[in-house]
């Protein structure tokens, strides 16, 4: 068996034949500054942080009182018609002196911001677009920024600069230019990996042209981003400084210093921390909030759907699906080991639910080999994860039921089939690295697994790993224990997620695709593994295949799904010799193995073109 | 293991060489006369000329670097200008009350922000709106307008527990502890509610990959899935914010040494800062250095715990 034996049916060809295929035009998304103006808590954003420019300018014009003059008469006075926000312990108007403080923090974080922007920008430029040298360079010198003592620094240049706020806000931009430039590299990355900048560049533009008109308009969004949330940080610095009483000079209001003032009269006149915190706790806010919005706003534009709070609506009938579930009850064939009636798996979005599976039934017995096959999508996966109760978030079971081993279940239970996990149940699945959790040893997995199941002590599960190990034939096993995932091969990972499925012996094992990842001469192995433990065990396996070839050899029956419909469900034999539905004749004329050597592969397309007109159930 | 330490120490050796020798050279730049500044204008030139000498200002910045470097090297931090206490002695006075707020933080953080972050993945609901909306508080009111409430309700209004001061831990364990709350809570809100999105972030990320899912077909144990197998396939970036909020948490701990009063290496910084003692002001930078440099390399060290493809590599 080689790879171009396995029908390739995988390839996504027939997904249109039943959709509409006239290409609809798709209507340009609004750009990104549209998008984050939709956002309400943005808007609220940008409406504080004007009223605050607003705030500053007029405070540096007129202000109800005279902000420095001390009048001892009115001090430490609560707010009042003529003292809005109070008087602090000099009589001094509050207000009046958040008014005057403001364009102070204002400039302060413009100074910051633009020192940020344009050396983040720059250098996040250079070194996503030019990459190479250039690239270690300035990551390497984010690196440093990032571990500085910043706010050390930050005083050493406030004495060396004799309290020039100026001074100290271009060195914190220039700190704050690390996480900039590091966004503003990846996106230009991004870009810089299309195939249009390629082109762009064969067609002999240059790298400025290139930039300014290609990369820039994709940075804004996310430069928006960053530069609100750095926004906010500089705030609580600037303020920050000036609290510790390194900045401006007192007696000149500052929100820092105001916060300072309000500590000395902390004892007696609490009210004093609240105008100036809360002030600067809103400024913050603001940023903090325009920042999440704009980061919002960036995404959806290469993603489309918002993400949506909707909670799903209830857009099933719960009772007429009771009575669907009570009916299929009596369908059930108990005496069979394994029977499954009127199995629906559908997926909700919030507004609509679509079938993914439909009313399936199947069964099998004791040590026998099911096959199901189909496409990608036909919901083949589904069904194996819909018996175990392990639906992917967004589908659900909406009907079924299930008789195991005598026992019948409700597949929309979960509780009911949790029990059943690891125990009655073993399932391998196709990734087999993706299925064992690369933090932990192959053997502590396995251990922690058996300890579950069998109750051994820790020495005694060990030896019951290295056994199993060696009965999915693995050689070494006592070495492969100590192994981390990501030091064996694909093969010994399947194999390991074998041995993990057997532990406890279950009746029934669920095989998602267990060979596809599998290199070509490891998969007959594998499957004769497969087949050979469930003759010894007398265990059933449901095999799930989109491979013809491996049906043929491995399964006893089949069952032919085509976008969750049950097509075809019979021996092996059957289905090769006089397959019933059109769809299973499509697939098996699509099958490799029949190709006439010089005439061209029937494909599925081709195939199925006669399926358009087959009756579907 | 020793590869990791090594690698760490080649990145931070140089960086402690850059940012105290950026000090230097930015002193010599700047426009302000040290020495004037400390005599603060009433003395005569010859004084100042003096104090000039006294600090090695008159010397070429590679020189006055050099005998710096040479001095730390010898133990020797130079003397503080205004007290002429030695700067190494001034530190090690400090050095225990900064750790400590720096390890209760670090603690503080870690259970809290993992913990909080952990179940608002798992159970969601208003157990994790209620953790936005306690993060944006968090991350919204500067730490020390924090401070300054929480002093106002648990040690002015309440008196649960002192407003300032600092007892050691081997005078009194009990009142250490009392001491040390509100500074080590005031300093570490913000940083629990960033560790905590961080980790509701990457907890959502494991808990949707593959082999959890297999984990489950296997029969483990919910409690297992979550806090053994999730958390620890979680943990990297977790660990990496950790880094920068306690690399952050530096800012945090000056104001609350300054609010609390507590006698610690932060407040020493902005005293030097305030009087333009020279002297304690470079030692400081350099203890603030190391302390990041200690992060960085327990933040490398926690990466290989944990993951091991990096200890395996």
């Amino acid at each position: 068996m080689s790879d171009t034996d396995s029908i390739p049916v995988d390839a996504p060809v027939t997904q249109p034949i039943f959709a509409p295929k006239a290409a609809v035009a798709q209507p340009k998304p609004p750009s990104f500054m549209v998008r984050l103006l939709k956002k309400p808590l943005a808007v609220a954003s940008l409406i504080w942080l004007a009223f605050i420019v607003l705030f500053g300018i007029v405070g540096q014009i007129w202000t109800p009182y005279d902000p420095i003059s001390v009048q001892l008469k009115v001090f430490k006075q609560l707010p009042s018609a003529e003292h809005w926000l109070g008087t602090d312990a000099l009589g001094r108007d509050v207000l009046s002196r958040l008014m005057a403080g403001t364009m102070t923090t204002l400039t302060g974080v413009i100074e910051a911001m633009i020192t940020a922007m344009v050396i983040g920008v720059i250098l996040g430029l250079v070194s996503g677009y030019f990459g190479g040298w250039w690239d270690k360079l300035i990551m390497q010198l984010t690196n440093v920024i990032v571990a500085l003592p910043g706010i050390i620094l930050l005083l050493t240049v406030l004495v060396v600069f004799n309290r020039e706020m100026l001074a100290a806000m271009i060195v914190f931009g220039f700190m704050g230019s690390a996480t900039i430039t590091r966004v503003v590299r990846s996106v230009t990355l991004n870009v810089r990996q299309e195939l249009y900048i390629d082109a762009a560049r064969i067609s002999g533009l240059g790298s400025f042209y290139i930039i300014t008109r290609h990369v820039v308009p994709r940075i804004i969004g996310p430069l928006i981003v960053q530069l609100s949330l750095f926004s906010a940080i500089a705030i609580v610095t600037q303020t920050g400084i000036n609290f510790l009483g390194l900045g401006t000079p007192p007696p000149a209001p500052t929100w820092g210093g105001m916060v300072a003032e309000a500590a000395v009269a902390m004892n007696d006149f609490p009210w004093l921390l609240v105008p100036g915190g809360v002030t600067i706790a809103l400024t913050v806010l603001a940023f903090g909030l325009l920042g999440d919005s704009a980061r919002d706003a960036a995404s959806e534009g290469w993603t489309k759907s918002a993400r949506t709070g909707i909670k799903t609506k209830q857009l099933d009938d719960i009772a007429a699906n009771n009575a669907i579930n009570k009916a299929a009850e009596a369908k059930l064939d108990t005496k069979t080991f394994l029977s499954v009636r009127d199995l629906t798996i559908v997926a909700d979005n919030g507004e609509k639910v679509s079938i993914l599976v439909n009313s399936m039934n199947l069964d099998v017995k004791h040590g026998e080999t099911l096959g199901i096959v189909g496409e990608s999508g036909s919901g083949k996966t589904l069904t194996s994860l819909a018996l175990m109760g392990l639906l992917p978030t967004g589908t659900r079971v909406r009907t079924g039921v299930m008789s195991l081993d005598g026992k019948v279940y409700d597949l929309r239970d979960h509780d009911s089939i949790r029990n059943l996990r690891g125990k009655t149940i073993g399932m391998i699945f196709q990734e087999p690295m993706a299925a064992l959790d690369p933090c932990f040893t192959i053997g502590s997995q396995l251990v922690e697994v058996i300890r579950r199941h069998n109750g051994l002590d820790k020495k005694a599960a060990k030896e019951q790993a290295i056994e199993l190990l060696e009965k999915v034939r693995i050689p070494n096993a006592a070495e492969i224990v100590k192994r981390y995932p990501h030091q064996v091969s694909g093969g010994m990972a399947q194999r390991v997620g074998i041995a993990k499925a057997l532990v406890a012996s279950p009746k029934l094992l669920l095989a998602d695709e267990p060979t596809t990842a599998l290199d070509v001469t490891v998969q007959a192995e594998v499957l004769d593994l497969i087949r050979d433990l469930s003759e010894q065990n007398d265990m059933a396996v449901i095999l799930v295949t989109h491979d013809w070839g491996v049906v043929a050899d491995s399964c006893d029956r089949a069952l032919v799904l085509y976008h969750g419909e049950t097509m075809e469900m019979d021996t092996v034999a059957n289905l090769f010799d006089k397959p019933q539905h059109p769809y299973t004749q499509a697939l098996l004329k699509a099958n490799p193995h029949n190709a006439v050597v010089g005439q061209p592969l029937p494909t599925i397309q081709a195939s199925l073109e006669s399926l358009l007109n087959a009756p579907r159930k | 293991m020793l590869r990791i330490v090594l690698n760490r120490l080649a990145l931070a050796i140089p960086l402690v060489f850059i940012v105290t020798f950026v000090a230097f050279w930015l002193v010599s730049i700047g426009p302000t006369d040290i020495a004037a500044t400390i005599l603060q204008g009433e003395t005569t030139p010859d004084v100042v000329q003096a104090l000039r000498h006294e600090l090695g200002l008159d010397q070429p910045l590679g020189i006055q670097y050099t005998n710096w470097v040479v001095g730390v090297f010898q133990g020797n931090l130079g003397k503080s200008v205004l007290t002429h206490e030695s700067v190494v002695d001034l530190i090690n006075q400090r050095l225990g009350v900064t750790i400590s707020l720096f390890i209760g933080v670090l603690v503080v953080v870690t259970v809290f922000g993992i913990g909080l972050g952990v179940i608002s993945a798992v159970r969601g609901g208003w157990l994790g709106r209620t953790i936005d909306v306690l993060s944006l508080g968090g991350l919204v009111f500067p730490s020390f307008w924090l401070a300054l409430i929480l002093i106002a309700i648990f040690a002015v209004q309440l008196r649960w527990l002192p407003a300032t001061g600092f007892i050691r831990f081997d005078d009194d364990p009990g009142l250490w502890f009392l001491c040390i709350v509100l500074p080590v809570t005031s300093a570490s809100v913000a940083a629990i509610t960033s560790v905590a999105k961080q980790t509701r972030d990457s907890m959502s990320d494991a808990m949707s990959r593959d082999f959890i899912r297999s984990l489950r077909a296997s029969g483990l144990s919910r409690a297992s899935i979550i806090y053994k197998h999730a958390l620890r396939n979680a943990s990297l970036p977790v660990v990496t914010v950790l880094g920068l909020v306690m690399i952050s948490a530096v800012t945090t701990v000056i104001y609350v040494e300054r609010i609390f009063v507590l006698p610690g290496v932060a407040g020493l910084a902005v005293d030097g800062a305030m009087k333009a003692d020279l002297p304690v002001l470079m030692g400081c930078l350099l203890v603030f250095t190391l302390i990041t440099v200690g992060i960085s390399l327990l933040v490398d060290l926690s990466y290989a715990w944990l993951n091991p493809k990096v200890r395996l590599s």
